[in-house]
């Protein structure tokens, strides 16, 4: 055998293939069938339009270059960002945004931290508000606008895997976009990030 | 996790390293088809190239060892830690265990530095140094995004070293303003008052603080103060520190005091925004840096 293995190049890949699935088998596969990693955390909603157009701006922008989207439990990242991330708040990103880097701080809870003005002002000229900054400016963001029939049909899209939108957001997400800048719709999105799950209270384990 | 997945890794993790276990003793018992090079060393008998033939040396020992021994370290890991299944380990370890651990060791260090300091009033914690050292380093940290590493301010976001206080400026207050945050809005005037009144009302203001401008143009902005704009600021333009509505008088403004800049202020509204510190900073965080805040302003000058 060892010599019909060693002399049969197709044999030995297909086995080392075999021999070397074993830990995804074990590490992934089950975590697909977890409740708690493909059901949405408490109080998470899918994105409205306005947001899931943010969205896009932000990954058409490369914003996940140096933003993170994803606490992780040490205090050192909890004190300075918020309560750590659980699965169950990005289970309506598609594809997630979690991120490899932080050239810039995490943005998983980045809601409601600043105004809206700071943002726009930030946006614009990200020296004018912090002075140290080594972001560049995206002044076009408030020049381009929002397509709505794009809107539209990526809600659309998301609906038939698996997002539950109803027809009435799908029939309203034009209206709620059209005359909107991109400004306004990363603004909306940044505002919204991590600001709807409410577990962490239940759990009472956030000092 | 349900049963079946439970099994699942249990029996792929220990059948395989079983079976690793098993290839290594068994290819090393393992007969295979031997022959002898021309040095008599002996070789499995496979020949490439016509002259190529591999010798049948067993594994070094130190290697098999090592194996040995990651084994026997993955089984002792799987005992002591959760890593198979629902099974928990000896040691029930988890990773949100250990973060509250880590939390509450901090916090009890916290109250150990800070407890006793915290009874105090805030009019006390103002001329506690070690306070002011500590909040200094959470306003760094959480603040002066906004309000500037100075405590000076920025067009929008108001300067925290001076006596004007939107919100007020009694320690209660600013903790208040700091904790729970706080939500300015001045509606827009400019469909009410149009072009002209926005600019005769930005004039008048003008007057309020002080500058010398057209008479008759503020008279007339006067008027439009008195019905659309005193609710708020008050008859004489000193504000109301419970709406929020700046004191007019003082000539100090968050947007800005140029005629372009209040006329935009009186014909699109504002809408300041004070994130409430609450869940990120808690109480006695915030008491601190209100300490450091207050404390700007009352010894900035000397």
């Amino acid at each position: 055998m060892h010599e019909k293995i060693e002399k049969n190049i197709g044999l030995m890949a297909i086995l080392i293939v075999i021999a070397i699935s074993f830990g995804g088998l074990v590490e992934i596969v089950p975590l697909m069938f977890k409740a708690s990693v493909v059901e949405p955390a408490k109080g998470v909603q899918p994105y409205d339009p306005l947001r899931l157009a943010g969205r896009d701006v932000y990954v058409a922008e490369g914003c996940y270059n140096c933003h993170s989207q994803q606490i992780r439990p040490f205090r050192s990242e909890t004190e300075r960002y918020g309560h750590y991330s659980v699965a169950g708040e990005h289970v309506y990103d598609r594809p997630f945004q979690w991120g490899s880097k932080r050239t810039g701080p995490d943005l998983a809870r980045v809601g409601g931290l600043y105004s809206d003005d700071w943002h726009y002002l930030h946006m614009m000229d990200p020296r004018a508000v912090v002075p140290g900054s080594n972001m560049p400016a995206y002044p076009w963001l408030a020049e381009r606008y929002v397509d709505p029939e794009v809107v539209e049909r990526r809600m659309r899209a998301l609906k038939r895997i698996g997002t539950p939108y109803t027809d009435e957001d799908i029939e309203g997400a034009y209206e709620a976009v059209a005359g909107k800048t991109e400004m306004d719709a990363i603004i909306a999105y940044l505002q919204g990030l991590g600001t709807e799950w409410t577990g962490q209270h239940a759990t009472g384990d956030d000092s | 996790m349900s049963a079946f997945w439970h099994w699942f890794i249990i029996i792929i993790t220990l059948g395989f390293t079983a079976a690793m276990v098993w290839l290594f003793i068994a290819t090393g018992r393992a007969r295979v088809p031997t022959g002898t090079n021309e040095e008599g060393e002996e070789t499995t008998g496979h020949v490439w190239d016509g002259d190529l033939r591999e010798l049948n040396n067993p594994m070094p020992r130190w290697w098999l060892w090592l194996f040995y021994g990651t084994v026997i370290f993955s089984l002792i890991y799987l005992v002591l830690y959760p890593g198979l299944g629902n099974y928990q380990g000896v040691l029930g370890w988890s990773s949100e265990g250990q973060y509250q651990e880590e939390m509450e060791r901090a916090s009890a260090e916290f109250e150990e530095r800070f407890g006793e300091l915290l009874e105090l009033p805030l009019e006390e914690l103002v001329e506690h140094p070690d306070a002011l050292r500590m909040g200094r380093n959470i306003y760094a940290h959480n603040c002066s995004t906004c309000h500037g590493s100075d405590a000076r301010g920025a067009p929008g976001y108001p300067n925290l070293t001076d006596d004007h206080w939107i919100w007020g400026g009694e320690p209660e207050q600013v903790f208040t303003s700091i904790y729970d945050g706080r939500q300015a809005i001045m509606p827009p005037f400019g469909d009410a008052l149009g072009d002209q009144g926005v600019t005769r009302t930005a004039v008048y203001l003008q007057q309020l603080a002080g500058q010398s401008v057209d008479r008759t143009m503020a008279e007339a902005g006067r008027r439009h103060y008195e019905q659309q704009c005193a609710a708020c600021h008050g008859p004489d333009g000193t504000g109301n520190v419970f709406l929020g509505a700046p004191d007019l008088t003082t000539g100090v403004y968050i947007y800005g005091g140029s005629l372009d800049d209040l006329r935009h202020t009186i014909r699109h509204g504002r809408e300041g925004l004070m994130p409430a510190q609450r869940d990120l900073l808690g109480e006695g965080r915030s008491k601190l840096v209100t300490a450091y805040v207050l404390s700007l302003s009352r010894n900035g000058d000397e």
